[in-house]
């Protein structure tokens, strides 16, 4: 891992989402440029559904889960590699 | 009678049904995703099916999973529980398809009742009051605003596959629609797997009072008595109790009575509720047919001494009902505490996580309905439900300290829950009088 990369955790463990609604698109790909503060994806614990923000913008290098893969705790969901 | 039944459900009342089944000799299959595997329900039934991943749409609203563990295991009959399948028509329809009786209503009865302008139109024939709005399942933005300038706002969109609180958005004015709208249609198509919604006028401080109905299939229909449930927090109901502080004989007999029509009508059977919204000129607007056992079932069990999982049971194997409406005596009063596995000083976050240092309330006019056991991990894909406290006593009064002193013997580390929260309830001067409407949580939280 480069020491320019960082990875995205998840601070719950749930379900992982990467779309707002299964109609719409996903809020990130890979490739994608994203700020910091921007949503990564959604992850829902007992119905509940909380937005992950990047704490640091770059470029998503690799999203490591699938659409509704269940996350535990301090998972590690993308690579993100920080500008 | 049925030799097995498949329960499709897991939780809290996938034991409650065991527990029924195994009194009654039957044989009971659980089904599990692969969260579950460790639930209590897969340890107390005879089998357990394995339906899929813990997604519910993976598993527990997995209809093709599920109907074939019952034909695997030779089920004759398939109970949904509450939430889930339990109102699903198609699900319904399907069991009938393969030879399963599902416990409850008809597909047909379902459909009705999710079908809210049919619904409406049968109560409006049959001089029901019932709310302004609710004409059929909004498609669009335009057609909810317009529908909105009719009845006036404020008005709330609701989903028509389930309760529960889950799709539901009260709307104050115009350019809240939209969001609200799609909010909504999300949360109800991850609950029910239907993101139909519909929309009504939303009265304003009222009881949230309902009657426990039961039909055979002989065309017999009995009221037990109602159940105030206007503790709620989000739509979601906390506390119900067994009667009402606001009910007396006469409007019990007059919402019994209208309950009792409406099922005749739509020729329910098995148990249901209807919902009232009661003003404070004790006026009763019917609100929905709840066409499912609901949570709350065990405080209508605890004051009329009748097992409602074991009626169902005996309902869909073709028994009459034993009782008529003279035979069904209230007795005391009972109050439920719905017990959630969230953090009350963290905003209700939920906290799923292993259970460790059990203690569970217990002694005299004590029931405890759960799943949750020393060591047990609470999975973070389904609700936050981990069990209900219920108890009995003579009267309100008594049944209040019963509630308060069986909270306070409640203990647990590992997961957060609500129980401090249901003490300050029972603790706060206006709930012990029995002055509650829907907006009792929200005026404890303003004055602290």
């Amino acid at each position: 891992m480069s020491p320019r990369t960082t990875r995205i955790q998840s601070p719950l463990a749930g379900t992982f989402y990467r779309a707002p609604s299964p109609d719409e698109p996903p809020f990130v790909e890979a490739g994608q440029k994203i700020e910091a503060g921007d949503v990564v994806c959604i992850i829902e614990s007992m119905k509940v559904f909380t937005e992950l923000r990047a704490e640091q913008g770059g470029i998503v290098r690799n999203i490591l889960v699938e659409d509704e893969d269940a996350v535990a705790r301090n998972q590690q969901i993308m690579e993100v590699e920080i500008s | 009678m049925f030799k097995k039944i498949l329960i499709a459900n897991r939780g809290e009342i996938a034991v409650r049904i065991i527990r029924a089944c195994k009194e009654m000799d039957i044989k009971t299959v659980a089904v599990f995703s692969d969260a579950d595997k460790e639930g209590l329900h897969v340890k107390y039934a005879d089998e357990a099916v394995n339906i899929g991943k813990p997604l519910s749409r993976k598993s527990y609203l997995n209809q093709e999973s599920i109907i074939r563990a019952a034909k695997e295991t030779g089920a004759e009959a398939i109970h949904p529980g509450y939430g889930f399948l339990s109102e699903n028509e198609s699900f319904a329809k399907a069991c009938e398809n393969n030879g399963l009786v599902f416990i409850g209503p008809s597909a047909e009865t379902i459909a009705i009742a999710g079908n809210k302008s049919a619904a409406r139109k049968t109560l409006l024939d049959l001089g029901v009051r019932v709310i302004p709005g609710g004409e059929g399942v909004v498609s669009s933005n335009e057609e909810a605003l317009n529908l909105a300038e009719r009845v006036g706002y404020p008005v709330i969109i609701k989903a028509s596959g389930g309760g529960g609180g889950r799709g539901m958005r009260i709307i104050n004015k115009t350019s809240d629609m939209e969001d609200g709208l799609a909010m909504a249609s999300g949360e109800a198509r991850a609950a029910f797997g239907n993101p139909d919604v519909y929309l009504e006028k939303y009265i304003e401080k009222p009881r949230h009072i309902e009657i426990q109905i039961m039909g055979d299939s002989h065309g017999n229909h009995v009221y037990l008595g109602e159940r105030e449930c206007s503790v709620q927090k989000r739509y979601q109901k906390l506390i119900e109790e067994s009667p009402s502080p606001f009910v007396d004989g006469d409007l019990r007999r007059k919402m019994g009575e209208a309950a009792v029509l409406v099922a005749r009508a739509i020729g329910y059977r098995n148990a249901g509720t209807m919902e009232f919204l009661v003003d404070k000129d004790k006026n009763f607007y019917f609100m929905e047919v709840n066409s499912r056992l609901q949570v709350e079932h065990p405080v209508t069990e605890l004051v009329t001494g009748i097992d409602l999982v074991q009626q169902q049971i005996l309902i869909a194997a073709g028994a009459d009902l034993k009782f008529n409406q003279d035979d069904i005596r209230c007795n005391g009063w009972s109050m439920e505490c719905r017990i959630n596995a969230e953090d009350p000083d963290d905003n209700f976050r939920p906290t799923p996580g292993v259970v460790k240092d059990l203690i569970l309330p217990s002694g005299p006019g004590v029931r405890v309905d759960t799943f949750i056991y020393e060591g047990y991990e609470v999975p973070p894909f389904y609700d936050s439900l981990i069990g209900k406290l219920i108890v009995w006593a003579e009267d309100r009064n008594k049944a209040v300290k019963r509630m308060h002193r069986a909270l306070s013997e409640f203990r647990v580390d590992g997961i957060k829950t609500t129980v401090p929260f249901h003490m300050k309830v029972f603790q706060n001067d206006l709930f012990v009088k029995g002055d509650i409407d829907t907006h009792f949580l929200e005026d404890m939280d303003k004055d602290g």
